[in-house]
């Protein structure tokens, strides 16, 4: 993992110092709300439905055992012992204090991390593939470049007012878990004809209210020019960018605006005029930020074996392992998605415990995923069976992942100020009727999100089934939309008709799940029958 | 009736006004501003005794003052989902 | 109007600035006010008799403006680059490392805010264009690799 050295550390303890400030300025009412919110809102710092909410950055969704920690004291000290993690693999706390936020941001840089540019018009923290350094599956790394990244986009003078948010992923294989093609910049590594390692742009991909997939601008961009890139693409973006109208300020507007061709034009003008510059740190420095990553000192005698005996534990290795690089080991999957529950909110305790078990079991490495799980990246089989039955004994063995159960749903109107319905009692009514794991098991891979306004933050676009959930004259009302995908065969779902009820909508689902299991043929997943059959016979189902 | 909210500045605690310079915690508090409204938040937001404030639409119910959208009986109660935290736990927070 | 606040030994200029359009359209100015939609890139043949560039700010979150001074610095401009407008203490720190070296804000700024605010950061982690004094800090990654 890496490592601050005394520069980076200098640099989040001076944004520290800024913020106490910033925030002593607005108690004293020297500054008004206006003047504070964009700074506030440049630490993570929003002020939601029933408190201000903090937002903590997750680097590329890795952390060690210390900072998860940091992170159950946080919840335990200044919240109320809950945190809920991200489709941004951050981590938010639904109750701060204002008053308490220097605090916490001070106690978040004793241990590597901070809320920098977690929130407000400016580069986002910058996400990647949960998996990374352990899939088999990956041609390298992502994380040194999402790193060098991170670097590049914390305080930059250039693009921090930028037209509306920008968000960032880097993946470095076929299989995209990250979303990647969903994002403003997708960055996906590979190999040219001669075998250098460089990078794939995708630009104006997006959710919210006008869904776009990334179209590629550029097919390969060198290891050493990957910054003067990222500039040349979001200077024509915050030169160009919308600012009349705030729903159409992404980059992914402007792209569709101009037509790829022209903003790729643009850009590589614009690149050719940033190569002359000398602004893309050398590639010692990416070789230097590399070296943190490299494999942890894994048992090369460990065995493939695992006893299965115990059907339970069979269930959750099925479901919630993943192949590793490294024979012997395995990537682990926790769910925080178990039935009944919120999505993605973990307590104190069980952060804690996680922290304690990465430690004992994976390298003192965790991960956060955009589906709003958390992963050991590096468990040694025969260690399985222990960290299964003490996940267990914690409530975190939910064996469901990538089932129907395994939702992402972002707050709702139980904490956002911008929903406009709830989303968890519905997740949690959909997991309830599908609480049979058999059940789920024989539904297979099924991607259902939930997001409780056009914002999309639940990712409704990108579910095999989708759920939106809107205000019709003052009522909660759920749209349901089928056939979109965030994984390597991104697709946008589709509407299905007019909205359902609460308890209609959990109906809904279960309908065209039943359609899915009379017409799929074998192998077939629910997308896939989607995808063959259309929406007509789903519709049937629904409203015939 | 139109009733007054906002956060607490310091600590985000949201908060209903109950006349004159008082807020309190609980929407049973409210009191009705009637057409007052902006003149008020502006008095009060500049004495930063509210931050983020704004007009609810509401209506007198047996228990008391009661915003009209889900949004504020939401805002009022706590998150639905948590009644443990709950601030009001008698509200309901669908318009019946 | 509030006074010009400059960021170097420089002292402000007071040649008076015109719009762009009556920039281009005059031979004699040597001053020049860039609003946000407008493309700075129309002053580059012209910079050798331009001893001052006003860019505004008409709202602090539109963040066109930096990216014009950037491009100027980047071409050379060597003379006063000013931000006016809604121009607050906690976008100072910026503006100066995006080339500018005055400010004239709509709202007085106060001397000792503006001190704490452009000296905050030890370090910095982008170059910027190389071409000013002040705004050419070496970034993180060169100190790192010297």
């Amino acid at each position: 993992m890496y490592k601050y050295d005394q520069y980076d550390q200098a640099m989040v303890d001076a944004r520290v110092e800024e913020f106490r400030d910033q925030t002593r300025r607005r108690l004293a009412g020297e500054l008004t709300e206006d003047q504070f919110k964009p700074l506030r809102l440049m630490n993570g710092l929003y002020l939601q439905l029933h408190a201000y909410m903090l937002r903590v950055a997750i680097p590329y969704g890795t952390l060690n055992s210390e900072q998860m920690k940091m992170l159950g004291h946080i919840a335990r000290k200044y919240d109320r012992g809950y945190g809920h993690f991200t489709t941004r693999q951050n981590i938010q706390y639904n109750w701060i204090k204002l008053e308490d936020a220097p605090d916490i941001l001070a106690d978040l840089a004793t241990v590597e991390m901070h809320a920098i540019q977690t929130s407000g018009n400016c580069i986002r923290n910058i996400s990647s593939d949960q998996f990374a350094g352990a899939a088999a599956d990956e041609i390298a790394d992502p994380r040194p470049w999402a790193e060098l990244l991170r670097q590049w986009s914390s305080f930059h003078p250039e693009f921090s007012y930028l037209p509306r948010k920008f968000k960032i992923a880097v993946i470095a294989s076929d299989e995209d878990r990250a979303a990647m093609r969903l994002h403003d910049i997708g960055i996906q590594l590979i190999h040219n004809d001669t075998g250098e390692l460089g990078a794939k742009f995708f630009v104006g991909g997006g959710m919210g209210r006008t869904p776009m997939i990334g179209p590629e601008i550029r097919d390969f961009v060198p290891a050493d020019e990957l910054i003067h890139y990222a500039e040349a693409c979001l200077r024509v973006y915050n030169r160009y960018g919308r600012r009349d109208n705030k729903y159409k300020a992404r980059i992914k507007i402007l792209v569709h605006e101009l037509g790829t061709e022209e903003y790729t034009r643009q850009v590589e003008e614009e690149f050719a005029h940033m190569k002359t510059l000398g602004l893309n740190p050398p590639l010692a420095e990416l070789a230097r930020i590399t070296e943190f990553f490299h494999d942890p000192a894994y048992d090369t005698r460990a065995s493939d074996e695992l006893d299965l005996t115990d059907p339970d534990f069979r269930i959750w290795v099925e479901q919630n392992t993943h192949p590793h690089k490294q024979a012997g080991y395995a990537i682990a999957n926790i769910s925080l998605k178990p039935t009944g529950g919120i999505p993605g909110d973990a307590s104190a305790d069980q952060i804690d415990l996680m922290a304690d078990l990465a430690k004992q079991y994976s390298f003192d490495e965790l991960r956060v995923t955009h589906a709003q799980n958390i992963v050991l990246p590096h468990v040694k089989k025969s260690d399985l069976y222990a960290l299964w039955q003490k996940l267990d004994e914690a409530g975190l063995a939910p064996p469901n992942l990538d089932l129907i159960s395994d939702m992402i749903a972002c707050p709702g109107l139980d904490y956002c100020s911008l929903a406009n319905a709830r989303s968890i009692p519905v997740a949690q009514k959909i997991g309830e009727r599908f609480a049979d794991i058999g059940r789920q098991k024989e539904l297979g891979e099924l991607k259902l999100k939930i997001s409780g306004c056009i914002n999309a933050c639940g990712h409704h676009h990108a579910g095999h089934i989708g759920i939106l959930g809107v205000d019709r004259k003052g009522v909660e009302n759920y749209q349901l939309s089928l056939g979109g995908s965030g994984a390597e065969d991104v697709s946008l779902a589709k509407i299905t008709g007019p909205g359902f009820d609460e308890d209609g909508i959990v109906d809904a689902v279960e309908k065209v799940t039943d359609v899915y299991l009379r017409d799929r043929t074998d192998g077939e997943r629910f997308v896939d029958t989607y995808r063959r059959i259309g929406m007509a016979p789903f519709k049937e189902a629904l409203y015939g | 009736m139109n009733l007054l909210t906002g956060n607490d500045l310091k600590t985000g605690d949201v908060i209903w006004w109950a006349g004159h310079e008082n807020w309190s915690l609980h929407v049973a508090d409210a009191a009705d501003a009637g057409d007052k409204g902006e003149t008020i938040l502006a008095r009060e937001e500049e004495a930063r005794r509210v931050n983020a404030s704004y007009i609810v639409a509401a209506e007198m119910t047996d228990k008391g003052p009661m915003p009209l959208h889900i949004k504020e009986r939401v805002r009022a109660s706590g998150p639905t989902v948590r009644s443990d935290l709950a601030i009001n736990t008698d509200i309901s927070i669908v318009n019946v | 109007m509030n006074k010009t606040i400059t960021f170097n030994d420089r002292s402000a200029s007071d040649a008076a600035a015109v719009s762009l359009e009556g920039f281009l359209g005059a031979s004699n100015a040597t001053a020049v006010r860039i609003e946000p939609g407008e493309d700075v890139r129309e002053l580059l043949p012209h910079l050798e008799r331009l001893a001052l560039v006003e860019v505004n700010f008409p709202v602090f979150g539109d963040g066109r403006g930096y990216s014009a001074a950037q491009i100027l610095r980047e071409h050379g401009f060597a003379g006063e680059l000013r931000a006016i407008g809604d121009v607050l203490v906690d976008q100072l720190a910026y503006m100066l490392r995006c080339g500018f070296d005055s400010a004239r804000a709509d709202q007085p700024l106060n001397e000792q805010a503006v001190q704490d605010a452009l000296n905050r950061y030890p370090q910095v982690y982008q170059k910027t264009s190389g071409t000013s004094p002040i705004s050419g800090r070496r970034p993180i990654w060169e100190i790192r690799h010297e």
